[in-house]
């Protein structure tokens, strides 16, 4: 392009100027790539939820259990395949700032309604004959060193008191980057043995898989009216109902992160803005001798847009791509605490488009004025 | 021949009838240019002189199509340019008028070659062809060793040849100077036109030229006095050897 020289001597007429605005890009757009990322972390149960798996928990509350004895009415509702159960355990690992999520799992149905958590067939062999075995997600184990063979006593304020042992027989890990692996999982058989005698028999949640995901919302119907009006009434919800609901105990995370991402860009709009206001402003003289010259109006407009947008998209990749070299240490810097954090190609993708957007509506009326601007007036300003 | 009493044949280059420019300012008027008539013939270098505020500026923008005027027509080359559509007159533009201006006005961020390029960008020679327009201009005024220069590292007369350039790269028409010496010392100013008359003489480059200064003045060809709206042949102006319009 002919007109590039122009364009890039422009851009590099003031080059601190030209680094500010890079790097107003370059800081919004990483902002806004954490936001996203952790937007993510905090809405991904639904994202990555199954559409087959139901989560029927007591109507009352999530904390209040449901008898083992309805595992069977549930198995002759039609339509359900399969189901299993989970306790919450909530033991502490030495201390409470190691927190990792702990469930007592249903070893007979675990690997059937969670195919995308695996554990090689080996391991699982070991982990069913030792009753005091666990199963460990990847990232928990590296988080704190364990491997298979290990002793892992968890204290426990919620099931009695005192410390629970565990051997460690085998690892999971998730099928796609996102699936979460810092659960910690043993047996139900396990966990009846020592529990107080008033707690026994009872589960925290049933899953439901079901043999259609057309068929969910019907199902789910079927169980709540199958235990309608008994001791132990039930909510049954699809995995990403069930995850979205669990997501606003944190209160209004998703809104909290598109404010924040929106005052985040409009203060870049407003920033950028005034640049290349200023920008264009100081050079009225030379945009009417480029007129005079014979460039025309529309021309005028387009190297100023041109030259925002290179801004934009040179600020804007600097930001995504520092994001991108981040996740890794962001991730080990809050030590498991979240899932693995994974910048998707979508954020990427619309992170880079508002860049140019905002680019370009920076860009659009400073580029206005110099179209507009009447060749006479801007010589007379010399 | 240059005319000013609208007597010119239509074979003129430059011809302008009954000009009016009136510009409004807070409720009031200014009638600057009141039915001016001019004639220029290609290979013509006019001189136009006047008091300030005169409306020498404002004559050279409307001939050059960077305003329009209240009344009136001017004739280019057989095209009449005061009823062109914005876009046709800037296309009119960057093909007939080369403009050379009092504070050189080159961009600061382009090389001098860069510079004087500016006009070919518009048209349709390859980078090759620019090239050599550009070297060619630059060695006719005299600053092919200085063409990565910015115009910062330049002198006002350097910078003042490079912006003659960059007038004539495109080969226009005819060329519009609004004192083009008129923030030059005396001897850059010789140089300065010591080149136009060069453009004239050896190039039959047709000039309008708007300045302050009778010692400029009388190297052009003919000098008109605008005053009260309107151009008069010049007596000489006052105060200056009554010898100087022999020498031409
Ligand atoms: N855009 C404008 N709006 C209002 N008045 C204007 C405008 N441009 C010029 N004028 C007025 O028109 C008159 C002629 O101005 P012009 O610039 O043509 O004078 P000039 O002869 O070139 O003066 P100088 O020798 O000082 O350059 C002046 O009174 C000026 O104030
Ligand atoms: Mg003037």
């Amino acid at each position: 392009m002919k007109f590039s020289g122009l364009i890039f001597a422009n851009l590099f007429r003031k080059k601190i100027r030209l680094l500010l605005t890079i790097g107003s890009f370059a800081v919004a757009l990483f902002l806004f790539a954490f936001l996203a990322v952790v937007n993510d972390v905090f809405s991904r149960g639904a994202d990555i939820a199954s559409a087959d798996r139901l989560f029927v928990i007591n109507r009352t509350s999530i904390i209040n259990p449901i008898p083992l004895a309805d595992r069977d009415k549930m198995l002759r509702i039609p339509g359900v395949k399969m189901v299993t159960h989970d306790n919450w355990f909530g033991g502490i690992y030495q201390d409470e700032k190691n927190f990792f999520p702990q469930f007592v799992i249903d070893p007979e149905n675990q690997r059937q309604v969670f195919p995308e958590l695996m554990v090689s067939d080996e391991e699982w062999k070991n982990f069913l004959k030792d009753r005091q075995g666990a199963i460990v997600g990847a990232r928990t184990a590296e988080r704190f060193g364990w491997k298979i063979g290990d002793r892992i006593p968890l204290k426990t304020t919620i099931w009695g008191s005192g410390n629970w042992e565990f051997n460690i027989e085998g690892l999971y890990h998730g099928k796609r980057p996102q699936d979460d692996e810092t659960q910690f999982w043993f047996q139900w058989d396990y966990f009846q043995e020592h529990v107080p005698d008033a707690q026994k028999g009872q589960v925290g949640w049933y899953i439901v898989r079901v043999d259609s995901p057309d068929d969910a919302v019907r199902v789910a119907k079927s169980i709540d009216a199958e235990f309608a009006n008994s001791p132990y009434e039930t909510k049954t919800e699809t995995e990403s109902a069930f995850a979205a609901s669990w997501v606003k105990q944190f209160g209004n995370i998703r809104f909290l992160i598109v404010t924040i991402g929106t005052v985040v860009f409009f203060t870049l709009l407003l920033v950028t803005g005034n640049t290349m206001a200023i920008s264009v402003r100081e050079r009225t003289p030379e945009l009417a001798v480029l007129k005079a010259l014979g460039f025309s109006d529309r021309t005028v407009l387009f190297f100023v847009l041109a030259e925002s947008l290179v801004i934009a998209l040179v600020g804007g990749l600097l930001g995504l791509l520092l994001a991108v070299l981040a996740m890794p240490v962001l991730t080990r810097a809050l030590s498991g605490l979240l899932p693995q954090l994974v910048l998707a190609p979508s954020v990427f993708a619309f992170g880079f488009a508002t860049a140019l957007a905002v680019g370009l509506a920076s860009g659009f009326w400073p580029g206005l004025g110099a179209m507009r601007l009447q060749i006479v007036n801007g010589l007379r300003r010399v | 021949m240059v005319r000013v009493d609208g007597s010119g044949g239509s074979n003129s280059l430059i011809q302008v009838r009954g000009l009016d420019k009136t510009y409004r300012r807070g409720g009031g008027e200014i009638r600057v240019l009141q039915g001016l008539n001019l004639d220029v013939d290609k290979g013509d270098f006019v001189a136009f002189m006047g008091p300030s505020g005169s409306g020498k500026t404002t004559l050279l923008n409307l001939l050059g199509g960077l305003d329009v005027p209240t009344r009136g027509t001017i004739t280019v080359a057989g095209d009449e340019i005061t009823h062109m559509s914005g876009h046709k007159l800037t296309e009119w533009r960057a093909r007939h008028v080369g403009f050379v201006f009092q504070m050189y006005n080159l961009i600061p961020v382009l090389t001098a070659f860069q510079n004087v390029e500016l006009p070919l960008l518009l048209t349709k020679l390859s980078k090759a062809q620019r090239r050599k327009h550009v070297e060619t201009v630059l060695h006719v005024v005299g600053l092919a060793d200085r063409m990565n220069h910015y115009p910062r590292q330049l002198s006002g007369g350097q910078e003042q040849r490079v912006a003659i350039g960059r007038a004539i790269v495109a080969d226009p028409t005819f060329l519009l100077c609004d004192e083009p010496t008129g923030d030059l010392d005396r001897q850059s100013a010789d140089e300065i036109m010591g080149l136009i008359e060069q453009l004239v003489k050896e190039y039959g480059k047709t000039v309008l030229m708007v300045t302050h200064d009778p010692v400029v003045a009388r190297r052009a060809g003919r000098t008109l006095h605008l005053e009260k709206g309107l151009l008069a042949e010049s007596a000489e102006p006052q105060g200056v050897a009554a010898g100087g319009r022999h020498e031409i």
